[in-house]
């Protein structure tokens, strides 16, 4: 599968991410500036990494999201391509409208960088079907705003339709997310946005290989 | 040749520049006639302590600053060193201590912000950043403010930049209580053959200015740094820039993309004194006279005088001569990165430093004179020090050794940084393989399959103020044997020396002793320093901060699968002590922080033991022999002891039967040259044989087991009770009631 990683100024973790991507199939994803209005036919993954969007003056993620590049993800999420976001990557599918719901300020009004545990709720995505159900595994996460808020109905729908993909264990929750949910699919299961970094835990160096899994898996190199 | 003046020039004016009677006269001697107002800014932007280092210069060229490594020494924007394969580290530390204590948040962000660019406006992508930080006593009432919005500022900057923050120091005393501290330091790599100097290169080239626009901000700054504060002080906060991590972020990665099109003959970031100090610079330093338009400045304010413009340290802005062949191709990448691209001048060859403005030349100035001629003091120094050490009997053993240890360990100055620390992003960049909280960060070097750089930042300033000389020895001794205890060769140093009003011949006396200490550290570690940064008038109605010469090391590691860690020791490992027995209570975090008492001197460094022993442990970790390793610093043996046991989250068992002195100097004592190993059982009597063949002072002192930290017959205590106390302190000082109140 070819992978894709989509570059905005302000992104900061686009070079962790091409990385993991590189390391883990071998070969570098493509990268599409946000000027671009197609990505390429060929491309299977889509990746926003993490950062801060021109800044994040404004809401997180609310102008990536409408600059030109995010139509063309768009276009083809609604036609299946896999698309993962990942903390700055995961604000601005909300604010695209690819998922629900939408993240606030972290509950300690602070930027918080830590190691968490994660409990994958969802084993049969597209992204977790490398891991068990209920399975805990260990994520970094590095962000100021990944307070998952969702209305109740919106809330009860995504736990209904067994969106929740991750959730932090309560203890770890470093954020103060509802239902500890730390990374959602939408209702057909080929976009995932996340607040921690699967992709800074992906080799012995950096302490742990957890993260791995979840990207094999979106890469297809796992047996689903 | 005569500018007209619109300004009167007074002698409040220029007091109000910072420039004394004699320097004036000696601006009047140089030019021949009356400044303009334009003219007298730029002349005191450059005469300034901060720019011109007046006070310091004489005795900062006695320090080693060379070495076989050794690229670029200070007088560029940060200091370079080969770490091979064509590969370099470009690093450097600079204080932002007066801002900062006027707008803690902006004030340490453009703090970072500056240091950054000093490092990639040398070609070099940044990878790791450190912040020693220091405050006031935890009980003054501006303290709290002061943390949280520094803290929050340094992180605001950097984890937006995208640099992990991977080391530091946070202190407190109520020295600092009208000075806070912010040193930044950054470190970047480039290739060697692709570093970027200031030194303009031929004549009628254009003179580019890139990134962000020219405000208002900071006008006034780097004389603001180089002046004590008083009462005033409220009035000084537009004196303050405002920083913007994400322009400085679309400006590295457009300064980089750049420099690949080989359109950069020279370039310089505006920092302190903005477009005065980096053009003046860039002439200067390439026997060039350069010419400035600035009505093709990009402002963001209208109405702007060419004062402002010359003066403005707004932030995130280079710089550059041009190759002019390359221009379409230059303006293009700013453009994509949404970056302002201005000819604003040329190159000349007359040597003047000439300002047009609105069609009228407002300043023209000998611009070898702005740099060379600045005034340099011989300054009135004391010789500082002599106190007495204490001795053993004058102080009394605790009642219980596990609560002093406990005591110790929750205590403002000697808790976990956790919290500070968990607000820096560590990890970005996916190359940390060591983050706060150990002895020194470790980063892997991009691209390279086992190379890695280790970052530690160090000063001891009650040391410094009990014995400038020892004190200034030991910042950098401590520095390099952080850098060892990981396995780390150590490189080379910046250094950045804060202190008070030179003109007082006591603060005078601190300056020159700590740097001589430094000196002769540096020379006999073969650890030279290669950039730095000198902050003085660090005083608040006559009251200076505690001489605080903070080191910032930079050490290789070859191969990072032979490193040590604070942590990993297992279960049954034999623990050792390298070095001698403790026995030197005097200046101690002990004394001051259990006992109340500063008292003493402070321990002596002796240069050879400290080489003997650091090469010692640096083999045995390399021989990977080593499963963890700890120095020994504030807070002597049981600190060092506990903080192990900690990390590790295993007992220990010790006995210090066999040790020669009283509990409290083994125990607490801050002699210099130790660390502490932790070594699998079956190795531990090679490690003594091949310390006692080294001739290097060991002593086997149990061994890893249980849940408990044991020293038989002294104390017996859980390391989750280690843990409690040592990671609650700093919490609960940030998030008490009081604190919010005060916000």
């Amino acid at each position: 599968m070819k992978a894709a990683v989509i570059l905005l100024p302000g992104l900061n973790r686009d070079r962790d991410m091409i990385a993991a991507l590189t390391k883990i199939s071998g070969r570098a994803p493509q990268t599409v500036w946000q000027t671009e209005t197609a990505i390429d036919d060929d491309i299977d993954l889509i990746v926003i990494p993490g950062g801060f969007s021109y800044g994040d003056y404004l809401r997180c993620g609310a102008i990536a999201a409408r600059m030109p590049v995010m139509r063309a993800v768009k276009e083809k999420a609604e036609q299946g391509t896999r698309v993962i976001g990942v903390c700055n990557g995961f604000q601005i599918l909300l604010e695209a409208g690819l998922l629900p719901g939408a993240l606030m300020r972290n509950a300690s009004l602070k930027f918080v960088c830590r190691e968490v545990k994660l409990e994958v709720a969802n084993a049969s995505t597209a992204f977790t079907s490398g891991y068990t159900k209920g399975q805990i595994i260990r994520c970094p996460v590095a962000h100021h705003d990944g307070n998952y808020f969702a209305d109740p109905d919106t809330l009860a729908d995504i736990e209904a339709s067994g969106q929740v993909a991750f959730r932090y264990t309560a203890d770890t929750n470093p954020n103060g997310s509802m239902n500890n949910i730390a990374g959602i699919v939408n209702k057909s299961g080929n976009v995932l946005g996340m607040m921690p970094h699967p992709e800074n835990l992906i080799e012995p160096a950096h302490g742990g290989t957890d993260g791995r899994a979840l990207f094999e898996a979106a890469l297809g190199l796992v047996d689903a | 040749m005569t500018i007209p003046n619109t300004v009167p020039i007074t002698d409040e004016l220029i007091a109000a520049h910072g420039l004394k009677p004699d320097e004036y006269q000696r601006i009047l001697d140089l030019i021949g006639r009356e400044p303009t107002f334009t003219e007298l800014g730029i002349f005191s932007a450059m005469w300034n302590e901060h720019c011109s280092y007046k006070s310091s210069k004489k005795w900062l060229k006695t320090l080693p600053t060379t070495g076989p490594r050794v690229i670029q020494g200070p007088g560029e924007n940060a200091g370079v060193v080969d770490i091979g394969d064509g590969d370099c580290v470009v690093f450097k530390m600079e204080s932002h201590n007066h801002p900062s204590y006027i707008e803690p948040y902006q004030g340490a962000a453009t703090g970072v912000g500056g240091i950054l660019r000093d490092v990639f406006t040398m070609g070099a992508r940044p990878i790791a950043a450190m912040n020693a930080l220091r405050f006031g006593s935890p009980d003054h009432p501006k303290t709290r403010h002061l943390v949280s919005g520094v803290v929050a500022g340094v992180g605001g900057y950097g984890n937006s930049f995208g640099v992990p923050t991977v080391g530091g120091e946070v202190e407190f005393d109520p020295r600092y209580n009208g000075n806070c501290l912010v040193n930044a330091f950054a470190a970047g790599i480039a290739k060697t053959d692709a570093i970027f100097l200031s030194e303009a290169k031929g004549v009628g080239l254009p003179v580019v200015y890139l990134g962000a626009k020219t405000g208002r901000d900071g006008v006034g700054g780097a004389t603001m740094a180089s002046a004590e504060f008083d009462e005033s002080i409220e009035e000084k906060r537009p004196t303050v820039q405002v920083g913007d991590p994400f322009t400085e972020k679309c400006l590295l990665e457009a300064c980089l993309e750049l420099m690949q099109t080989g359109a950069v003959i020279a370039i310089q970031d505006m920092g302190a004194a903005g477009l005065t100090c980096s053009a003046v610079e860039m002439g200067a330093k390439g026997d060039l006279g350069i010419e400035l338009n600035l009505d093709h400045v990009p402002v963001r304010e209208e109405r702007m005088s060419a004062y402002e413009m010359m003066l403005s340290e707004s932030q995130e802005r280079m710089l550059m001569v041009l190759e002019p062949s390359k221009e379409e191709a230059a303006k293009a990448i700013f453009v994509k990165w949404g970056l302002d691209f201005a000819i604003v001048g040329k190159t000349t060859d007359d040597l003047r430093f000439r300002i047009l403005h609105q069609g009228e030349e407002v300043a023209n100035l000998p611009i070898k004179d702005l740099g060379d001629e600045a005034p340099e003091y011989d300054r009135e120094w004391r010789e500082i020090g002599g106190l007495s050490e204490i001795s053993h009997a004058d102080v009394d053993e605790p009642a219980d050794y596990g609560l002093s240890l406990l005591d110790l360990l929750a205590s403002p100055n000697n808790s976990s940084r956790r919290w500070v620390w968990e607000q820096y992003d560590t990890l970005i960049q996916g190359n940390s393989l060591q983050i706060p909280g150990g002895d020194a960060g470790v980063v892997r070097v991009d691209g390279h399959a086992t190379k890695a750089l280790a970052f530690s930042s160090d000063v001891t300033p009650r040391y410094v103020e009990a014995n400038p000389y020892e004190g200034g020895k030991q910042a950098v001794a401590e520095c390099w044997r952080n850098l060892t205890a990981v396995g780390a060769e150590p490189l080379a140093a910046t250094d950045n020396l804060n202190f008070g009003n030179p003109e007082r011949p006591e603060i005078m006396g601190q300056l020159v002793m700590a740097i001589q200490g430094i000196g002769e550290a540096c020379r006999a570690l073969d650890f030279p320093i290669v950039s730095g940064n000198v902050s003085l008038y660090n005083e608040t109605n006559g009251e200076a901060i505690l001489p605080t010469p903070t080191i910032g090391g930079v050490g290789l590691i070859p191969d990072w699968a032979h490193m040590a860690r604070i942590g990993g020791a297992r279960q049954g490992d034999a623990v050792i002590l390298i070095g001698g027995d403790g026995s030197h209570l005097g200046q101690s975090a002990w004394m001051r922080d259990c006992l109340g008492r500063s008292e003493g001197a402070p321990p002596p460094v002796d240069l050879m033991v400290e080489r003997r022993n650091g090469d010692f442990v640096r083999s045995a970790i390399r021989n990977d022999l080593v499963t963890s390793c700890h120095d020994i610093s504030s807070g002597g043996l049981a600190a060092t002891l506990a903080e192990m046991a900690m990390a590790s989250d295993l007992g220990m068992k010790i006995d210090l039967s066999a040790s020669h002195g009283p509990a409290h100097a083994l125990l607490f004592g801050e002699d210099q040259a130790r660390y502490v190993l932790t070594v699998p059982a079956d190795m531990a009597a090679y490690v003594a044989a091949s310390a006692e063949g080294a001739g290097v002072p060991f002593r086997l002192l149990g061994s890893m087991e249980g849940d408990s930290l044991k020293v038989a017959g002294l104390m017996t205590v859980a390391v989750s009770a280690l843990r409690t106390a040592h990671e609650s302190w700093f919490p609960s000082f940030m998030d008490s009631p009081a604190a919010l109140a005060a916000e």
